[in-house]
């Protein structure tokens, strides 16, 4: 199951554990990344608040988590080669957590939802 | 899009649509930030071959009459006393606090006749401001910055691009020289110039022109449509200045290191009599080149540390280069940790980076002698 946040995450929920990333109208709207910036193993992280940062040539935005939870996982290849996410954002996820409570999950967006709702944003 | 209603139009705004640029506000116009290529694929476009900007945002102010040059002297840094016609000038218009109200180029038409080229975000600042100074001089001013669009051919192929494609002879043209054409009774300015660091040309005319040249710079495929991403990485990475960033009401030229650009020795200069003080006493402040240890970029704003951790500066611009792979940014700091080499440290959002002092010349600027 893939859901979408309204600032363009993704959360892939396998269980009780979630990968988040960007979706790939994030990607095409950040254009060429540079640098993620990405919290370490253990951290604890909360729904609606920046878990770290994706730097575009141009800008840095906060990424910001969908989810409550712990840092289970971080995709280390974006250190050496943060242009994965342009390459393929929904297969390249950023950070896995192990989610503290599912009903965090209820107010995002399944894919047909969102991709109306990136259309409205045009 | 949002917003959309209030923002001005280049003349080139439909074909930067067809064109599907990627567009965005910038000084109250909407503009194309990148194409197709992207910023990184635009910025190499310029480095090694050609790419064309729409600069037309960028404001035309005409200054002639009696007293013009005098005048000149005396808003403008830089000393345009009997130089030759076709001659162009970079410098600032000062305050007499020494900060800076714009820095812009200057072109020497012919006796008594100058054109400023201004920033787009300052416009109405500069004309004000040369309006208020005029006052007591016999000058004439002409806004134009409506009138005259502007596209800039910059990359180590533009004369080729210029000759064979444009159809305007330039390789006669020494850096920092300018001519003009007649095009249909109308005027058409073509100079040496550019902000990129790279040789190339920037082209002022009439919008029907400009529309036309664009036109044929598309068709040939000769030049690469470039947006203002990479207009500022290009100019970041040779260590130009952008208004706003190294420069600005508050921070002198002396401080942005563009001493060169500021002639002191002339009597009239507004500013002068501050900026000899200064200099004598030296800038307590200092723009410098940082290079972070680590990939995070350091942007503008964020705080430069001593190693006590005591907050010396901000960074003006950072990016992670593109023609050279490195964390890098422009800081302007405590004139007292400037010196090469000094191992400093930048704030990042919540982390704490070692960070060196180097040379702003990030990359080698390849200019036509």
């Amino acid at each position: 199951m893939i859901l979408y946040s309204k600032t363009h995450e993704y959360i892939r929920v396998e269980g009780d554990k979630g990968y988040i990333g960007i979706s790939d109208y994030a990607q095409k709207q950040l254009g060429n990344v540079v640098y993620v910036d990405m919290p370490d193993l253990g951290d604890e992280i909360e729904k609606g608040e920046d878990f770290g940062a994706i730097e575009s040539v141009k800008a840095a935005s906060d990424l910001i988590s969908p989810v409550s939870g712990e840092v289970v996982e971080v995709n280390e290849a974006l250190s050496d080669d943060p242009r994965l996410i342009n390459a393929d954002a929904m297969a390249n996820w950023i950070i896995a957590v192990s989610i503290a409570d599912t009903s965090d999950l209820d107010d995002l967006m399944d894919q047909a939802a969102y991709d109306e709702f990136c259309a409205a944003a045009h | 899009m949002d917003n959309c209603e209030n923002l001005k139009l280049t003349c080139l705004h439909d074909l930067h649509l067809a064109l599907g640029a990627r567009m965005s506000p910038f000084a109250g116009y909407d503009m194309p930030i990148e194409y197709g290529l992207g910023i990184i694929g635009e910025h190499n476009a310029v480095r090694n071959a050609c790419g064309v900007f729409d600069v037309s945002h960028m404001g035309e102010i005409g200054i002639t009459g009696e007293d013009a040059e005098f005048f000149v002297n005396r808003v403008f840094s830089n000393d345009v006393t009997n130089a030759p016609d076709g001659q162009c000038f970079y410098g600032m218009m000062l305050r007499p606090d020494g900060g800076v109200v714009d820095d812009l180029l200057v072109y020497k038409r012919r006796h008594n006749d100058f054109l400023f080229v201004v920033n787009a975000s300052n416009i109405t600042k500069d004309e004000q401001w040369i309006l208020r100074q005029a006052e007591g001089y016999r000058v004439c001013l002409e806004f134009m910055s409506e009138e005259m669009a502007e596209l800039a051919v910059q990359g180590p192929e533009a004369e080729k691009v210029m000759e064979e494609v444009v159809e305007i002879p330039c390789r006669d043209l020494a850096f920092y020289t300018f001519k003009e054409l007649d095009h249909e009774g109308e005027t058409v300015i073509v100079s040496r110039t550019g902000y990129t660091g790279e040789d190339g040309f920037e082209i002022y005319g009439p919008h029907s022109f400009i529309r036309r040249v664009w036109q044929v710079l598309m068709d040939s495929g000769k030049a690469a449509p470039c947006g203002l991403g990479c207009r500022d990485t290009l100019r970041f990475e040779v260590g130009l200045p952008l208004y706003g960033n190294e420069l600005a009401d508050d921070i002198t030229p002396l401080e942005a290191g563009l001493g060169m650009f500021v002639k002191l020795e002339k009597p009239d200069l507004i500013g002068g009599e501050t900026l000899r003080r200064h200099k004598e006493e030296g800038p307590r402040r200092k723009v410098v080149g940082l290079e972070i240890h680590d990939r995070a970029i350091a942007r503008h704003g964020c705080e430069v540390l001593s190693p006590e951790d005591e907050v010396i500066g901000t960074v003006t611009t950072g990016y992670r280069g593109i023609s050279t792979d490195r964390s890098i940014c422009m800081a302007l700091i405590d004139a007292r940790y400037a010196k090469t080499g000094t191992e400093l440290k930048v704030k990042v959002r919540k982390k704490t980076f070692p960070a060196t002092v180097v040379s702003k010349k990030f990359f080698k600027k390849s200019y036509k002698a």
